[in-house]
């Protein structure tokens, strides 16, 4: 099978993805995958997008042997993709410049966005204030209360940030206000989706923005090691950061992967954000734009979630990611807020690098994988983002914990 | 000929157009909603739209996201609103369009289409429309339903080309709904000026009853829409009397006579039921 040649021209992957949105929403979507096939041949915008990526973001982000860690974990030697040493510290910003050179060429003159950590949100106010264009940010208030921070940088940025009060005030509350935002002004906006989520073509289009991950890694590692690895690791909301990492070893059957969910505080609805757990109440099912993997209950109503880390708090998952788990090609596990949060403080202390607490998640199960393989194996783990934003979350948590401890 | 055909065939017959409200099914609850289907048959209602309340009405403005939300908070399902529908229907010859996301209805009889769309024809519901359903991912959906003899209605946007209306008109039965502005669902001052060249556009393609829709709040709008399509669907106007009536024992009556004022200016002096 090859896994290079998915989607078909309408957006799916195998049964998952295709376009599930209110008919208006039809012609800019088919104008935006016209535009995108049009780009995607065109060197010139390879040739824009690659040294934007250069000299802009700062690519390509270093392949760092984490001797520390290696050594702790006494079994696979582990390689960290340090995507956290982008420009605005994630890796959204690979996607958003895309977007963003699209949309201009496109002539649109707005663009909307909305985000869950606030990366995404911060990539898109960056990449706007680069091109000049106007930005609106959606963002749950919940999440805004839980990254200040970066509501603050993509204020600074010039982007008008909105807070969206409705159902979980979370990302999927932030999605639904900006479809509906760009379903009133689709003339002259953009709808700069973060994710490999939502209608067609965005989870193709983000995945392939997403792709330079890989690439270089693949590079970086056959370099250092003549081979590739036996592992991926990669945390998974949407699953841009993982399909990202993972698509360009798809056909490569000997490297294994790994998709890391949200395991939250428990396994019961509403308690996590783990779409394939099992038992964990994900069900096949259509939510904003895609088929997927959706977190709901027996009516259909989508479930609330729960994450210490906004950006995997989300009940969905990218249809390309359905797939791959359908068909076995990846394997999806989950870590839990507690592992996380242990396993920042282990890479912090062993590596001076604090991850963000998404890509904590993947650190979580590369604790759990590496001691069970041998010294000659090697484990990639994509550290999608850096945890500055999530300090506060932290002491907040720490907080709490010694408030439990001392009742 | 299907129910929802036959009563666009009878307006047109008498030249009258179609008054077609909607309601968000459980808001504020289930038994009051059997009352207001009632009354808004009384009223003069020709069609009626069932809203199906869902938790990410992305299609929906600020009115009937809150509907939604109250529904929700009776945990209202397409299970509880069936009977009730099959209630209204025992006593009132008005065809039932459920209007709802593709999700709820995905998951009753998940494992068997057939047995949601016989399920749905044996309440008496006559037509569906499905908000974030395009022609193109409906094929196996209009199949099962049109078997059960339940008409699939699809919506036309200010976007739609006119290859999409075409494909759309190949789908649909029953009626074609025209969304008279982009955007969501909502309380609107005014009608754009482009929704009567955009039902134009639907008849030179289509030869079904055309409902127009989205932001249509006053009579003038009803009696405007009437002048050029076969029926206007009234929504968040009748949802927010219904939110501003909350907790009053008057509350059905005040609907329906907001019914009966929107709904009422039509040319109907010798139209008999």
């Amino acid at each position: 099978m090859d896994f290079l040649s998915m989607p078909d021209a309408a957006g799916h992957f195998g049964p998952y993805g295709g376009s599930f949105v209110p008919e208006t929403l039809m012609h800019p979507l088919a104008q935006l995958c016209a535009a995108y096939d049009e780009v995607r041949s065109d060197e010139s915008f390879h040739e824009e997008f690659d040294r934007l990526l250069r000299e802009y973001v700062g690519r390509p982000t270093p392949l760092t042997f984490a001797a520390r860690l290696t050594e702790h974990l006494g079994g696979a030697r582990i390689y960290l993709k340090r995507e956290d040493l982008n420009h605005t510290g994630a890796h959204k910003i690979n996607n958003a410049l895309g977007q963003m050179l699209l949309a201009q060429r496109m002539g649109k003159q707005r663009i909307i966005a909305e985000t869950g950590a606030g990366q995404h949100g911060v990539a898109t106010a960056t990449v706007c204030a680069l091109a000049g264009l106007k930005c609106v940010v959606y963002m749950g208030t919940e999440d805004m209360r839980r990254q200040a921070l970066n509501v603050f940088r993509m204020r600074l940025l010039g982007a008008e940030v909105v807070g969206v009060e409705s159902g979980s005030r979370t990302l999927k509350d932030a999605i639904n206000e900006a479809l509906r935002d760009w379903v009133t002004n689709v003339g002259d906006t953009h709808y700069l989706l973060g994710s490999v989520l939502g209608p067609h073509p965005y989870p193709m289009m983000v995945r392939d923005f997403q792709s330079v991950i890989g690439r270089e890694a693949r590079a970086q590692i056959l370099e250092r090691e003549r081979r590739l690895p036996d592992y991926l690791v990669a945390c998974v909301g949407g699953g841009s950061n993982a399909i990202g990492l993972f698509y360009s070893f798809l056909n490569d059957a000997n490297v294994r992967m790994v998709g890391v969910e949200a395991g939250g505080r428990g396994s019961s609805l509403g308690e996590h954000a783990a779409r394939f757990l099992e038992a964990g109440g994900g069900q096949v099912g259509v939510l904003q734009g895609t088929r997927s993997y959706v977190l709901q209950n027996s009516r259909g109503q989508i479930a609330p979630t729960h994450s210490i880390s906004a950006g995997l708090d989300y009940p969905s998952i990218g249809p390309e990611h359905a797939l791959l788990h359908d068909l076995g090609r990846v394997e999806y596990v989950a870590a839990g807020d507690d592992e996380a949060l242990e396993a920042l403080r282990l890479l912090a202390g062993l590596e001076g690098i604090i991850p963000a607490l998404e890509s904590a998640h993947a650190i979580a199960e590369v604790i759990k994988l590496a001691p069970r393989l041998d010294r000659n194996q090697i484990i990639m783990v994509n550290l999608s983002g850096r945890g500055d934003k999530d300090v506060n979350t932290i002491a907040e948590k720490e907080e709490n914990n010694t408030e439990d401890s001392e009742k | 000929m299907s129910r929802i055909t036959e009563r666009f065939t009878r307006l047109r017959s008498s030249n009258r157009g179609a008054f077609i409200p909607y309601l968000t099914a459980g808001d504020p609850d289930l038994e009051t909603t059997e009352r207001l289907l009632a009354a808004l048959a009384e009223a003069g209602a020709d069609i009626i739209e069932l809203g199906v309340p869902f938790s990410d009405p992305m299609a929906d403005g600020p009115v009937i996201q809150r509907a939604s939300e109250r529904a929700l908070r009776r945990d209202i399902g397409i299970e509880e609103i069936l009977p009730v529908v099959a209630n209204f229907k025992r006593k009132h010859d008005v065809p039932v369009v459920l209007f709802t996301y593709f999700n709820p209805l995905l998951r009753f009889h998940a494992d068997s289409p057939a047995q949601r769309a016989s399920a749905l024809c044996e309440s008496g519901v006559d037509g569906v429309l499905v908000t974030d359903l395009i022609p193109e991912e409906a094929g196996e959906f209009t199949s099962e339903m049109r078997k059960a003899g339940i008409d699939t209605i699809f919506l036309v946007a200010p976007t739609s080309t006119d290859e999409r209306i075409e494909k759309i008109a190949r789908a649909a039965s029953g009626f074609i709904y025209v969304v008279a502005r982009t955007g969501v669902t909502g309380v609107r001052d005014s009608l754009s000026g482009e929704v009567k060249k955009l039902v134009e556009r639907v008849r030179e393609i289509s030869a079904l009853p055309v409902a127009v829709g989205f932001g249509i709040s006053l009579p003038e709008h009803v009696g405007e829409v009437w002048s050029y399509a076969d029926g206007a669907v009234v929504g968040s106007r009748l949802v927010l009397e219904i939110e501003r009536c909350a907790g009053s024992a008057d509350l059905v009556d005040r609907v329906a006579a907001l019914a009966r004022e929107l709904g009422g200016k039509r040319d109907n002096a010798t139209f008999e039921m």
